[in-house]
């Protein structure tokens, strides 16, 4: 890993910002460990935990066997017992295996013992298309995490955002969920470990515009982002909000946008029905009925498992085409 | 020596060697869907002493490193191969790659990308045979990563306490991705676990295939008279965990060492040693071989692109109507 002291990177990944995060994190806490398959010797399937069993030791950087309903059943007793772990599962497809123990004892057991306990733990995972994973590594399951209270839920699209949302995440007592995506490990950006503007629980606006709001989260920021760059080219003003986290969800940055462009399209990868997207247009319904100029547009992938064949999973999730060709038609 | 089934096995095994190779070639070539392609080479001898110890009618679920375990049960090459090119001929129209190759007609209940998740699918068809009186065995095939998976476990039960003809089958080759089996398991004895649930065991860990069919035979015929058998395969294998895998947490001297034990090369041996085949006619059935995986390649590559609407069929029954497009939905509501 390239210079584990600096604090300011004008290129990283958001491999090396999460991979960074953790190490930085198990500096300042020895209470944390990493638990998953093939996150040590391997460094994980997609690089995220690489070098950190050599600089943390096989103590701290465990190896587990295929057994994703007790990884997560684990962490939460270590979580309860004095530790602090950070439990990965590699798809988070495999959320499948392991809902009893994410949905009816991480998220409940808090609640259902009177407050009595918590679980501070993460629980990291990656999903997503554009790998022809195919139906069962490829989805965005968000959505089955934003239902379940107890659970903090994050998906950060830029690498400075997924070392903090990490880094805090780290702090607090509340299970957080970490939703990476397949397509961003490779992807850079900046990385300021000291930025004064960052704030747990806040979306961020990434570009300021008064035409229209184009709300998202994930890989699928950086698509709005690319539209956005091409609507500005006719004159169209964009705003681009990337939530960043879907619990705590900042309900207060999407209704004072969309009350200012009065027009807003909610992107996501997930499929269409009962999505993350459905929860935002509800709230932007109602709380700005009286001004929406247009209805708003949820522009997901489809209400299908997801296929494998690369012509037809690109054009099952939305497009910068679409999402260019949707805001103008919101706008005209 | 004339009635020897060896011939057939070393066939069989040949061919999966064979179509493994040119999945790694679509891969080269830019024609794969997608790089999660997990190839059977070293690992033949499993698929081709249990696969050719069923019967006709008996039926099976795989692992996502499944091509090997089909070729035996008689998949046909060009399908395989078109549905790991992501292409309309493909067995599952190219919807689902290489990790989900299914054909009910040849009793393929489908290959599974999740570890596991194919197992008690045998339990239920085993249910069903039993009570429609058909006299079929079911098979679930999966890793030794699979083996540490809480649902084989509930699944050997059920086997065990209904008396179904249920066969689990472990293809262990020694690696769940780049962790070792020593580092995923307190004891290393599968057989143990599956006995303790009240299961007939099988253990084979050496090359000789014809000996390793026999065995099996008599584990598949005891759960088609209603006992229900676990048998162990070791193995090794050959190359990474997946096309793009370099094994970096593996020394090359162990690769080297281990791939000595070639379930192929030592047939041919036997072949050659008891004078049931020569070095010519050998050489014929794998010129055979090449050919027809090559038929296949071109199969695949000339197979055409599915076209979008594709994406909509399948998700329920075709009397029902089709998930409408998030376009279509987007369509109506701009134009209100
Ligand atoms: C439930 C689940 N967990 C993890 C994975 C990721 N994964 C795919 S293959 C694999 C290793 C499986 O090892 P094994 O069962 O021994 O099969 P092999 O690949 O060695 O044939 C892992 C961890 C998965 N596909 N499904
Ligand atoms: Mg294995």
């Amino acid at each position: 890993m390239s210079d584990l002291k600096k604090n300011y990177f004008d290129k990283i990944t958001y491999r090396d910002a999460l991979r960074l995060a953790m190490h930085d994190a198990m500096l300042e806490d020895k209470k944390i460990i990493i638990m998953g398959e093939d996150i040590a010797k391997y460094g994980g399937a997609y690089g995220a935990t690489k070098d950190l069993l050599n600089l943390f030791g096989n103590e701290r950087v465990i190896d587990t066997p295929i057994s994703e309903s007790a990884i997560v059943g684990a962490a939460l007793g270590a979580a309860m017992s004095g530790l602090r772990p950070i439990a990965e599962l590699m798809y988070v497809d495999f959320f499948g295996m392991s809902m009893d123990q994410i949905a009816n004892q991480l998220a409940k057991i808090r609640y259902m013992f009177g407050g009595q306990i918590s679980a501070p733990m993460v629980l990291r995972a990656q999903g997503g298309t554009g790998r022809s994973g195919g139906a069962q590594h490829s989805q965005s399951l968000e959505s089955w995490i934003m239902h379940t209270p107890g659970l903090y839920l994050t998906m950060p699209a830029k690498p400075n955002d997924a070392y903090h949302l990490l880094r805090h995440a780290l702090k607090i007592d509340n299970p957080t969920i970490f939703i990476e995506h397949k397509l961003l490990y490779n992807t850079s950006g900046f990385l300021d470990k000291n930025d004064p503007n960052f704030l747990f629980g806040k979306a961020n606006v990434l570009r300021e515009g008064k035409d229209i709001s184009i709300i998202s989260y994930s890989r699928m920021t950086n698509f709005a982002e690319n539209a956005a760059d091409q609507l500005n080219k006719e004159n169209i003003s964009v705003e681009v909000i990337d939530l960043r986290t879907l619990n705590p969800l900042d309900r207060e940055t999407i209704i004072k946008s969309v009350k200012k462009t009065k027009r807003a399209l909610v992107i996501s990868e997930s499929y269409y029905t009962s999505s993350v997207p459905s929860e935002i247009t509800s709230i932007i319904f109602e709380n700005c009925f009286k001004i929406l100029k247009k209805p708003v547009i949820r522009y997901t992938a489809e209400d299908t498992p997801v296929p494998v064949a690369p012509n037809l999973e690109k054009n099952y999730i939305p497009t910068i085409e679409k999402i260019v060709e949707y805001s103008k038609k919101l706008c005209n | 020596m004339s009635n020897t089934l060896l011939p057939a096995l070393y066939n069989t095994m040949r061919r999966i060697r064979t179509f493994e190779e040119r999945v790694s070639e679509l891969f080269i070539k830019g024609e794969s869907a997608g790089t999660m392609l997990h190839l059977s080479i070293g690992e033949e001898l499993g698929p081709a002493c249990v696969g050719t110890a069923m019967k006709n009618n008996d039926t099976f679920t795989t692992h996502h490193r499944g091509h090997g375990i089909f070729i035996a049960r008689g998949g046909n090459p060009d399908k395989m191969l078109a549905e790991i090119a992501g292409k309309k001929d493909g067995y599952c129209k190219g919807k689902g790659g290489s990790m989900h190759i299914a054909d009910m007609k040849l009793g393929h209940l489908g290959a599974n990308a999740i570890v596991g998740g194919g197992i008690p699918t045998v339990v239920g068809a085993a249910m069903s045979y039993k009570y429609l009186k058909e006299e079929r065995v079911s098979v679930a095939f999966f890793g030794d990563g699979a083996m540490q998976q809480g649902i084989l476990y509930e699944s050997m039960n059920m086997a065990a306490l209904w008396k179904l003809p249920v066969v689990f089958c472990c293809i262990n080759n020694q690696y769940g991705m780049g962790t070792k089996i020593e580092d995923a398991v307190g004891i290393k004895d599968f057989s143990k676990r599956a006995k303790s649930f009240g299961l007939n065991t099988l253990h084979i860990n050496d090359l000789d295939v014809e000996d390793a069919y026999y065995k099996s035979k008599e584990i598949i015929e005891s759960a088609r008279k209603f006992q229900p058998g676990f048998i162990e395969v070791e193995c090794y294998r050959f190359f990474g965990h997946a096309r793009m895998d370099k094994s970096p947490y593996r020394k090359e001297s162990e690769e080297k060492e281990k791939r000595k034990l070639d379930p192929i090369s030592y047939a041919k041996s036997k072949l050659i040693k008891n004078n049931i085949l020569n070095e010519n006619e050998i050489d014929k059935i794998d010129n055979n071989i090449m050919n027809e995986m090559d038929n296949a390649m071109e199969f695949a590559l000339k197979s055409p692109l599915n076209d979008e609407k594709e994406i909509f069929k399948d998700v329920y029954s075709k009397n029902d109507p089709m998930p409408v497009s998030v376009h279509e939905k987007i369509k109506k509501i701009l134009s209100n």
